[in-house]
């Protein structure tokens, strides 16, 4: 039933992401509020839905945003995957996990976005998309990393009460 | 009483009364330093008291202050707005508040309060009372999203006011405007005011776009190129204009497929 919280909690980003944090620019960069959020929560232990949480933050930023909705859903949930993968690697070190997250999880959806754009004929370089745009974008995510994380740990304490026994 | 009345006791009566007014003095004196001791920390306790309450009627006036500026901020933008409609009385203009941006930096949308409930429908140009600055993109009951003419995808047949000639205005994902497909012959000059045509039936004609800042001209190309300044600042964008009495040709069926 605690599960439910993710409701509240995508819309809350989603909202917090398209009115506050998309006109929040560094060049043409801007963060990723919804990415940061998914991965911080595919990371946590015992954290079984997050490819829902996935799919479903993916869906409605699909739905508000012009990308093609492939976008964000097939890169938030490359994001639990590349997570799920590094927690198995680096689970000693969950900040560390984060971080490595973030980063190649902003790179797998710039390129995503950039390949399904060029597909559809918009005229973008290459060389100002990744100078202007991933980069900021990797930094920017980066920024928000640690206090998501902790937010999203404590909603993860929340929902299994069982973590906070470690 | 005799004696008394006929001054005979005077120096002695003078020293009496002075010793009564100096142990009245005495007393006196005493008495107001203790009445200050006991009332003097219930004054501080009352100062202090006094003083948060104070202290609270100027945050809320501040406050206030605040929100005041913020509605002239809004009247202005909304007498602006009201003047550009009054000057072009041929269309008909629905205002709306931009409540975001597209989650995804690579596209430029807005997104406003006014959807389908409001009559918007897709293609509908939006300006500011400044010039043009893109049409509706997708609509919803409550809302609408607006493709900029910054957005990469976005492409805009425009006409040059001095130069009488017509061209494509592009955006890129820098939120730069590119003037392409500019004839070689055509004199172009930074500071030329960039109309929108009408041309290809998605915009109006005559809208405000932009001034162009430079200009690129190479012999091997086949066009030129300029950068235009748009005059809309799209960093600060919170009321717009839908034309809602415009309705954009479709000219997809036309265009012969690859």
């Amino acid at each position: 039933m605690r599960n439910l919280i993710a409701i509240p909690v995508i819309l809350l980003t989603v909202i917090l992401q398209t009115a506050i944090v998309s006109r929040l620019y560094l060049l043409a960069g801007v963060a990723d509020l919804p990415l940061v959020m998914v991965a911080a929560w595919a990371l946590q232990d015992e954290v079984e839905s997050a490819w829902h949480w996935a799919a479903a933050t993916g869906l409605l930023v699909g739905f508000i945003s012009g990308l093609p909705w492939i976008v964000p859903v097939f890169g938030y949930i490359a994001v639990v995957a590349l997570a799920q993968i590094l927690q198995r690697r680096v689970w000693q070190a969950p900040l560390l996990a984060m971080f490595s997250v973030t980063f190649l999880g902003t790179i797998i959806v710039s390129l995503l976005s950039l390949v399904v754009l060029r597909f559809l004929d918009v005229p973008l370089p290459v060389s100002d998309v990744l100078g202007l745009l991933t980069l900021p974008s990797v930094l920017l995510n980066m920024l928000l990393a640690i206090p998501v994380y902790v937010v999203m740990r404590d909603i993860a304490r929340w929902v299994y009460p069982s973590l906070e026994v470690e | 009483m005799a004696l008394a009345l006929g001054g005979y006791f005077s120096s002695a009566s003078n020293v009496f009364t002075v010793s009564l007014v100096n142990l009245q003095a005495w007393f006196s004196a005493r008495y107001l330093a203790v009445q200050d001791f006991l009332t003097a920390p219930r004054d501080i306790a009352s100062l202090r008291q006094r003083n948060a309450e104070l202290e609270g009627e100027v945050a809320e006036l501040q406050a206030q202050v605040i929100q005041l500026q913020q509605q002239v901020g809004e009247t202005e933008i909304l007498a602006a707005l009201l003047d550009f409609s009054r000057a072009r009385p041929e269309n008909k203009y629905l205002a709306a508040a931009v409540i975001g941006r597209d989650p995804s930096p690579f596209l430029h949308y807005v997104i406003i309060n006014r959807g389908s409930n409001d009559g918007i429908l897709r293609g509908m140009p939006v300006v500011t009372d400044q010039g043009l600055l893109g049409r509706v993109d997708a609509v919803i009951a409550d809302a609408s999203r607006v493709q900029l003419i910054t957005d990469p995808g976005s492409s805009v047949n425009i006409r040059l006011q001095n130069a009488e000639t017509e061209a494509s205005l592009v955006g890129s994902v820098t939120g730069d405007l590119m003037l392409e497909l500019i004839p070689q012959d055509i004199n172009v000059q930074p500071g030329d005011l960039v109309l929108t045509s009408g041309l290809g039936g998605g915009y109006p004609p005559d809208l405000i776009v932009g001034q162009i800042v430079n200009v690129r001209s190479r012999d091997f190309d086949l066009f030129q190129q300029a950068t235009v300044q748009p005059v809309v600042d799209f960093n600060r964008l919170e009321v717009v204009l839908v034309i809602v009495n415009f309705k954009p040709v479709d000219i997809s069926p036309l265009v012969p497929a690859p």
